[in-house]
C-alpha cells in the first residue's frame, strides 16, 4: 500500500473515516426528547401548484395535524367525513390483525417468510385513499396496506404467501410479493428501489398519452441510497412526470439506521430540494397529515404541476421481516419511547373525540377483523400451505419466462416432470 | 446495382409482407426505416434514448423521426441507463411498446439490474399480469477504435438471463425485418447492432479501403413492413466441409476468409441467439460433421461455450472433429492493439485448417 514518505505532508492534519452509529444499542436507556417534533397545525399549506420552492421550507418541518388533544388542527387538515375516518381506522388495524396472524402462520410453518408492518399502516392505508382507484401503485414490500384499502381478498393474499396452488402467482415469488393489475397494484420485486424509475416511467406514459391516471410509489429510507432513486427523481424532474415518491423513514434498513442513508446530514425529504421538486415531510403516525400531504401530492400531480417527494417519518416497531430479530441491534425502548405515537391508536382517540367512536366500538371491531383474518386462512390453507404437496403443476414453473414456450423449455419441462415420475412413482401425475 | 432503388418488388433473400418500393439503405438507415414504419403503425411505439431526439443519435439511426413524430414519442433522456431501463419498464406496464436506445453496448451496465431483475423477470413474477415488451437497441462491438468503452460485445451476459431474447442482425435487410419483429414481441429483447458493419460490410482486413453496403442485395430493403421472425437462422453460403456458426460483423469476416481459402463451408448466420435456431444448427452439423463458431466477444463463457456445449450433446455421434471455437481474447478490448485482439481472418483460417485436418 503507498504510503506518504516522511517529508511530504508529514505536518498535515490526520484524516479520520466518520462511520455512523446509532445512538441506542441493546439495554441502552432511550430518550427521544430532543428529536425536533414540530407543533400540529403549525405548518403552512403552500397552494398543491405553487412553485417547487414553496415546499422546501416544510421539507425540513414535520406537517402534523392531530394534536394531543387529540383533535385535527391547521391548514392541512384534510376534513375528512367521519365515516372515511372509520373506514381508514378499520383498514388499519386489519392489517396490523392480518399481519399478526400472518406472522404466528410463518412461526407456525405455513409459510417460510412474513413481513409486518406494524406502526406504519397509515403510511399505506391513508395515502391509498388520497388517491383515485385507478392510480397505479408501484409499492415496496411494506404496502400490504395499500392492497388492503383497495379491497384486495384476504384470502388471496393468505393463497400467495403459502404458495399454494391458488395462488394467482403461482408460487413463484417469494411470500407478501403480491400483484393485482386489477387493482392497479404493481408486482413487488425483491430488488429495492427498482419500483422508482417504474413509476416514474409509468406517470411518463400517462401523460404522454393524455390520460388522468398518475403513479405513486414507496420505498424506505435505506434504500434512497440506491442509483435507482437518483435516476427516478431526475426523470421525474426533467419530465414534470406524474408520480409520488413516498419514502417510508422507519429509522431502520434491517439493522442498519437511517444514518447509513444519509440522516445524519440531511432529512429525506430535502433530496428535493436538490431536483427541484416539491417536498414534503410529514409524521408518518399521523394518518390525517398523511392523507392530507398525500392529496397534496396527488391533486399537484394531476394538476400537471409535476412530482413531488414526501417523506413519512416513522418507526418500524418490529422486526424487518420472520428473518430479523431487532433485539440484536437495537434498544427495545425505542419502540415504547417512540414520540409519535401509534397510527392506529392515534385515529381511534380522534375519532373518539369526535364523539365518532368508543373503546367499545373499537373491540368489537378488532374481534370481528380477527375474526375475520381467521376465515380467511382457513379458506386459503384448503388450498394448500407451502412445501405441502398442494402447489401448481410443474409445467407452470416453465410458462411465463416468455409469452411462448421455446424449445429449451419445454425440454426442461419435459424433464422436470421426468424426475417427479422417478422420485413418485406410485404418484406419477404431477 | 443503383438502378434496383426504384424497383416495385421486394428483391430479397426471403419474401416477407412488405410490397411497394425498396430501397438501397445502409444498416443506420434500415434500423431508421424499422422504426419509421413501427412509430406510424402503432400509436404505442415510443423511442426514448441518450441524444436520440432533435440530434437523431451518434449514429444517426433515428434522423428525423422526432420531426415526424413529435416529442412526446422520439425523445433525449439524461444520461442514465438505469433510468432508461427502468421508465421502460413502466411504460411498459402502462401498455406502451417502448424503444430505448442505450448509446453503446458497453453503457448497458447501469441499467442491468432494471433489465435482468425486473424487465426479463415481470411476465413470470406477476403471472403474465404485467409484461416489458421492450426493445433495447445498442451498438456494439468493435473495429472501430473505440476502445474498451466503445468495443464490447456483452451478449453472453444477456443470453445467460431468463426472460431476455438477444437479437443481432448482420445485413440492412435482417436488421429491419428483425427489428419490426423484436418491437411487436411482447417479451423484453436485446438489439445488438455491430456498429463496425452499419455503413458496409467488413471482410476482416482492416487495412483495405471500408467497403460501403452499396451493391449488395442484402441491402436493397423494403421501405414498407415488413418482419423476418426471431428464432431463425439464416443459411448465408450452403457447404458440405464444414459448419461455421457465427453472427454479426464475424458473419462477413467468415465468409471472405472461406471464399479466399476456397472452402465449401456452410456459414449459419444464427440472427437471433435467444432462443435459438437448434434446428437449422443440428442438421448442418449432422451434414457437414464439423463445426466451428466464431463470434467477437471475449472466449470464457462467451456464447460459443454453450453453441459448442449443445452442438456435442445433440450431434457427437455426427462430429468428425472436434469442434473449435475462435473469438476475441479474455482481455479488455485493447486500442492501439485492436486488430490484435479482433478475430481477424488469421485466427478463422488456422482453426478452419486445424478442423479440416483431423
Amino acid at each position: 500500500m503507498a504510503k506518504a514518505s516522511d517529508e511530504t505532508g508529514s505536518n498535515r492534519p490526520k484524516l479520520a473515516l466518520h462511520v455512523p452509529e446509532p445512538r441506542y444499542r441493546p439495554g441502552d436507556t432511550v430518550d427521544f426528547g430532543d428529536l425536533d417534533i414540530s407543533e400540529p397545525g403549525k405548518q403552512p399549506r403552500p397552494d398543491e401548484a405553487a412553485p417547487a420552492k414553496e415546499t422546501f421550507p416544510l421539507c425540513n418541518d414535520l406537517i402534523r395535524v392531530l394534536g394531543d388533544d387529540d383533535k385535527a388542527h391547521g391548514p392541512w387538515d384534510p376534513r375528512l367525513d367521519a365515516e372515511t375516518l372509520r373506514t381508514m381506522l378499520r383498514e388499519m388495524a386489519l392489517v396490523r390483525a392480518f399481519d399478526n396472524r400472518m406472522y404466528r402462520a410463518q412461526r407456525q410453518g405455513k409459510t417460510s417468510f412474513y413481513m409486518k408492518c406494524t406502526g406504519e399502516e397509515a403510511t399505506s392505508v391513508c395515502a391509498t385513499h388520497a388517491l383515485a382507484g385507478d392510480d397505479m401503485i408501484f409499492p415496496s414490500y411494506r404496502q400490504q396496506g395499500c392492497l388492503i384499502a383497495r379491497g384486495y381478498e384476504l384470502t388471496e393474499m393468505i393463497n400467495q404467501i403459502y404458495s399454494n396452488k391458488a395462488d394467482k402467482l403461482k408460487g413463484r415469488q417469494l411470500p407478501i410479493m403480491y400483484c393485482s393489475k386489477r387493482l392497479s397494484f404493481f408486482s413487488i420485486s425483491g430488488n429495492l428501489a427498482t419500483q422508482l424509475p417504474q413509476a416514474t416511467g409509468f406517470a411518463m406514459a400517462s401523460a404522454s398519452k393524455g390520460d388522468s391516471r398518475i403513479a405513486a410509489t414507496w420505498v424506505g429510507e435505506g434504500s434512497t441510497a440506491e442509483g435507482d432513486f437518483h435516476s427516478a427523481l431526475t426523470f421525474a424532474t426533467v419530465y414534470n412526470a406524474p408520480v409520488i415518491f413516498n419514502v417510508i423513514n422507519n429509522q431502520w434498513a434491517i439493522s442498519s439506521f437511517s444514518g447509513f442513508a444519509g440522516a445524519e446530514r440531511a432529512t429525506f425529504a430535502a433530496r428535493a430540494i436538490g431536483y427541484g421538486m416539491a417536498g414534503l415531510r410529514v409524521d408518518g403516525n399521523d394518518p390525517l397529515a398523511v392523507f392530507a400531504a398525500e392529496r397534496w401530492a396527488a391533486d399537484r400531480a394531476r394538476a400537471n404541476a409535476g412530482p413531488t417527494l414526501i417523506e413519512h417519518f416513522t418507526y418500524r416497531a418490529e422486526g424487518h421481516s420472520t428473518s430479523d430479530d431487532p433485539s440484536a441491534y437495537r434498544s427495545a425502548e425505542e419502540r415504547e419511547e417512540w414520540p409519535l405515537g401509534d397510527p392506529v391508536n392515534r385515529l381511534k382517540k380522534h375519532l373518539i373525540a369526535l364523539g365518532e367512536w368508543s373503546e367499545d366500538h373499537q373491540e368489537a371491531m378488532d374481534a370481528e377483523l380477527d375474526a375475520d383474518v381467521r376465515k380467511a386462512m382457513k379458506l386459503a390453507e384448503k388450498n394448500g400451505i407451502l412445501g405441502h404437496g398442494l402447489h401448481h403443476p410443474f409445467h407452470t414453473m416453465f410458462e411465463d419466462v416468455f409469452e411462448e414456450l421455446p424449445w429449451h423449455l419445454e425440454e426442461q419441462a419435459a424433464q422436470a416432470i421426468r424426475e417427479r415420475q422417478i422420485k413418485f412413482p406410485e404418484d406419477p401425475a404431477e | 446495382m443503383n438502378d434496383m432503388n426504384t424497383d416495385t418488388a421486394a428483391k430479397t433473400p426471403e419474401a416477407g409482407e412488405a410490397t411497394g418500393n425498396v430501397k438501397h439503405m445502409n444498416m443506420i438507415e434500415a434500423i431508421n426505416s424499422a422504426l419509421d414504419n413501427m412509430l406510424e403503425r402503432d400509436d404505442d411505439v415510443i423511442l426514448l434514448g441518450e441524444d436520440i431526439g432533435y440530434f437523431g443519435g451518434v449514429f444517426r439511426c433515428t434522423a428525423g423521426l422526432q420531426e415526424k413524430y413529435g416529442k412526446t414519442r422520439v425523445f433525449d433522456t439524461p444520461i442514465s441507463e438505469c433510468g432508461i431501463i427502468g421508465v421502460a419498464v413502466g411504460m411498459g406496464a402502462y401498455g406502451l411498446r417502448p424503444v430505448p436506445e442505450i448509446q453503446f453496448a458497453d453503457y448497458i451496465y447501469p441499467g442491468l439490474d432494471q433489465l435482468i431483475s425486473e424487465a426479463a423477470r415481470l411476465r413470470y413474477r406477476s403471472a403474465a399480469e404485467f409484461i416489458a415488451p421492450m426493445t433495447v437497441r445498442s451498438p456494439f462491438g468493435g473495429g472501430i477504435f473505440g476502445g474498451q468503452t466503445h468495443s464490447q460485445s456483452p451478449e453472453s451476459i444477456f443470453t445467460h438471463v431468463s426472460g431476455l431474447k438477444t437479437v443481432i442482425p448482420s445485413t440492412p435487410y435482417d436488421a429491419k425485418g428483425l427489428l419490426i419483429s423484436c418491437i411487436e414481441d411482447n417479451d423484453p429483447v436485446i438489439f445488438f447492432e455491430p456498429k463496425r458493419i452499419y455503413n458496409g460490410p467488413f471482410d476482416g482486413f482492416y487495412d483495405k479501403p471500408a467497403k460501403s453496403w452499396k451493391g449488395f442485395d442484402e441491402a436493397q430493403v423494403p421501405e414498407d413492413y415488413y418482419k423476418i421472425p426471431l428464432g431463425k437462422a439464416r443459411t448465408v453460403t450452403e457447404g458440405s466441409a464444414l459448419t461455421i456458426l457465427a453472427y454479426g460483423t464475424m458473419v462477413h469476416v467468415v465468409e471472405s476468409v472461406t471464399r479466399a481459402k476456397g472452402v465449401d463451408a456452410e456459414i449459419l448466420d444464427l440472427r437471433t441467439l435467444v432462443p435459438l435456431d437448434i434446428e437449422a444448427i443440428e442438421a448442418s452439423v449432422e451434414k457437414t460433421g464439423r463445426c466451428l463458431i466464431v463470434h467477437e466477444a471475449t472466449r470464457t463463457s462467451g456464447f460459443g461455450a454453450e453453441l459448442s456445449a449443445m452442438v456435442q450433446e445433440r450431434c457427437f455421434y455426427h462430429l468428425e472433429a472436434p469442434i473449435e471455437r475462435v473469438t476475441g481474447f479474455d482481455t479488455p478490448y485493447p486500442h492501439s492493439l485492436e486488430w490484435a485482439y479482433f478475430p481477424g481472418p488469421v485466427r478463422i483460417g488456422e482453426a478452419i485448417d486445424k478442423i479440416l485436418s483431423e
